[in-house]
């Protein structure tokens, strides 16, 4: 029998916000019948961007059930940005422990979050899935890199126990050994250390960003973004086009604009939007 | 707290109080070694020659070929040891897609050592197709084993059928009887096996005791090899108070099957199975009804997984079992439902009940309140409930 934690059996036999969103600002489906568990989670944004209500239905055992319930009180009040910094651990954690081997149920959380981010941001498509490893249970290399590299595994077991790669046939287990191997053979290096940018060089790749960018994106919307200046981490900016008095406008900085100029240029900035 | 209602006797069984009653004096006062000149110990002896014979009236078979082990894995390792080294030359065993692990694992070895092991399928319904196995067989061929009955679905495999087959034509059979013994008629002299495997804890005996049935005239070589205890096939001091026990439940599982304490244990079932058809759609009975264990009911509930089934019931005190992946540890629902083809929306629902002369008609009706709350309340929770299944019940019928 397995050891769940009080937390686990409390979000298992009262699991909290089950159901369907009907227009649900973001879907994530993840799992299917044949691996024995899946996930559906919804969400819905308020007029801030920040998650407003969030609801799952889930096919699987008590600490899967547990984990989507887990998660969905955790993004609740939450900004996409915020949320999408919840990793499978901190489900985890947030019903006090899983046990390893079910702690793919977590990472099932996770993925369904991030699937319903992506939907939500229109990246849905672009995703890259990489190529399946494991054919029992459809594990791309991409994901057990990503959830290796996250937790610490060293071991196939350890894989099986967070992604089932490697739990069904078990034909695969060399490809997730050199999988391994290589995410453990780059692990001893010090991670390289995002060199210091002045501001000029911050200011020179922010522009460089929106021009090749972010205007293409927004003018697809007839919108359109200035920079107006760089304060230390602080990115002033003035939105124009069908932009300006958007609604939408808010969730459009912090959620694209934001993201993904702290993914190109550091990720300290903030971006504010300057009125006139 | 809810008084425990015990389905899950296929896993194990409560040890009869009579059983321990009887195996009481053997550990502080009468706990001598049976092989000890002294009458203190050699007294032992007797009451091991009475478990023996016990033993051996509920099989059918002769005392001397009654062989205490450490229970039914060792039994089933014992015999096929024993078959491989009776015929040194023959590189080929056969076996079944379905048998317990005990049985399996042995011949996953094998076959990575070298030999080539035919695994026989089964149909939808888990039966063996008699004449695919016999076309397996071949000069190369030293053992077939076949489970008596499944551990799983509760399916019997017709051994009295095949064995004399399999025998003319100079193999050994082993037989996994573990879960028929006790539960239906076993019998080695009409089923004509050469080996079979049985367990005290599946029999209301104690737990850690076993016999390996070889039948007189039958190559054997040890697996446990040092004492003399058992005429030299199983070397170990013996575990009395638990051999003393189990004679104690064969006798009493041969009385019960006479007084036919399983007919009404066969009616408690079918009142359990016909209660989930009735109150539960998109249910599915995993196994053949025509030739099954009377204590076992293995269903499936469409769209909902096991595990959640079982920690729910047991919130209720209620003890099942389940085919699903993610109570064993491993990944993929149960080999047996696999074989016999159920389909993945099912396989990770299936529940065992497992019954057994202890059950009452109140602990069913017990379970039949609780259990279609609990299924509705996981399909509630389930993606794939409204969107594959309608409103409407179909009725599924294994194939």
């Amino acid at each position: 029998m397995w050891e769940y934690s009080d937390k686990v059996k409390d979000h298992f036999l009262h699991p909290r916000n089950v159901g369907v969103i009907e227009n649900a600002d973001g879907v994530g489906e993840v799992g299917s019948i044949a691996c024995g568990d899946a996930l559906t989670f919804y969400f819905k944004l308020d007029e801030q961007g920040r998650i407003r209500e969030a609801k799952f239905q889930t096919f699987g055992c008590a600490s899967a059930i547990a984990s989507s319930s887990a998660l969905t009180e955790m993004v609740i009040g939450k900004t996409l940005d915020e949320a999408a910094r919840i990793t499978n651990e901190d489900i985890a954690n947030y019903l006090g422990g899983l046990p390893k081997e079910k702690m793919h149920c977590s990472v099932m959380g996770r993925e369904a979050l991030e699937k319903a981010i992506a939907c939500y941001r229109g990246e849905a498509g672009r995703q890259v899935e990489g190529e399946i490893v494991c054919e029992c249970f459809g594990v791309t290399d991409r994901e057990i890199e990503r959830v290796a590299r996250e937790n610490g595994l060293r071991t196939i077991a350890d894989v099986t126990d967070y992604t089932k790669a490697g739990g069904g046939c078990g034909k695969c287990h060399e490809r997730i050994q050199a999988i391994l191997d290589r995410v453990l053979g780059a692990a001893p290096q010090a991670p390289e250390r995002p060199k210091r940018l002045t501001t000029l060089e911050k200011i020179k790749r922010i522009e460089q960003c929106i021009e090749r960018e972010i205007n293409p994106t927004l003018k697809q919307d007839a919108g359109r973004l200035e920079l107006v200046d760089v304060e230390g981490d602080r990115v002033l900016v003035r939105l124009g086009g069908s932009c300006a008095g958007c609604v939408k406008s808010h969730v459009t900085l912090k959620h694209y604009v934001e993201t993904r100029l702290r993914e190109v240029v550091s990720p300290e900035l903030t971006v504010e939007e300057v009125q006139g | 707290m809810n008084p425990v209602v015990y389905l899950d006797n296929n896993a194990t069984t409560r040890v009869d109080p009579a059983v321990f009653e009887a195996m009481r004096p053997f550990f502080v006062e009468r706990y001598g070694n049976p092989s000890s000149m002294h009458a203190f110990g050699g007294s032992v002896a007797a009451d091991l020659r009475r478990a023996r014979e016990s033993v051996a009236r509920l099989i059918g078979a002769s005392p001397e070929e009654i062989v205490f082990t450490s229970g039914g894995t060792e039994s089933n390792n014992t015999a096929v040891h024993a078959a491989i080294e009776a015929f040194p030359g023959r590189r080929h065993l056969v076996t079944s897609r379905v048998e317990h692990p005990a049985v399996k694992n042995v011949y996953e070895r094998l076959a990575r050592k070298g030999y080539r092991v035919t695994f026989v399928p089964v149909d939808g319904r888990g039966r063996l197709d008699r004449d695919v196995l016999l076309g397996q067989l071949g000069p190369d061929t030293a053992l077939v084993s076949l489970m008596w009955a499944n551990n799983e679905t509760g399916v019997i495999f017709p051994v009295e059928e095949i064995a004399p087959l399999v025998r003319s034509r100079g193999i050994l059979f082993h037989t996994d009887a573990v879960q028929a013994v006790g539960k239906i008629p076993v019998d080695v002299e009409r089923a004509g096996v050469d080996f079979l495997s049985l367990s005290g804890h599946k029999i209301h005996g104690p737990k850690g005791v076993g016999v390996l049935y070889v039948r007189r005239g039958t190559s054997f070589a040890p697996l446990i090899v040092g004492g003399h205890q058992e005429r030299g096939r199983r070397a170990g001091t013996e575990n009395t108070a638990a051999i003393v026990g189990l004679g104690r439940a064969a006798e009493l599982a041969r009385e019960e099957l006479a007084s036919g304490a399983y007919d009404r244990v066969r009616l408690l079932r079918d009142r359990l199975e016909q209660g989930i058809r009735e109150r539960i759609p998109n249910v599915l009975v995993n196994g053949d009804p025509a030739a099954r264990l009377p204590n076992t009911l293995n269903v499936s509930f469409e769209y909902v997984e096991g595990e959640a089934i079982l920690l729910m019931l047991n919130e209720h005190g209620i003890c099942a079992s389940s085919g699903s992946a993610c109570t064993s540890g491993s990944l993929e629902p149960s080999h047996v439902l696999r074989a016999m083809g159920v389909p993945f929306t099912a396989a990770h629902g299936s529940i065992r009940f497992s019954l057994s002369r202890f059950t009452t008609a109140q602990e069913i009706d017990r379970v039949l309140e609780v259990l279609p709350p609990i299924i509705a309340r996981l399909r509630e929770l389930s993606p794939f409930w409204k969107k594959e299944a309608p409103a409407c019940s179909r009725e599924f019928q294994p194939v």
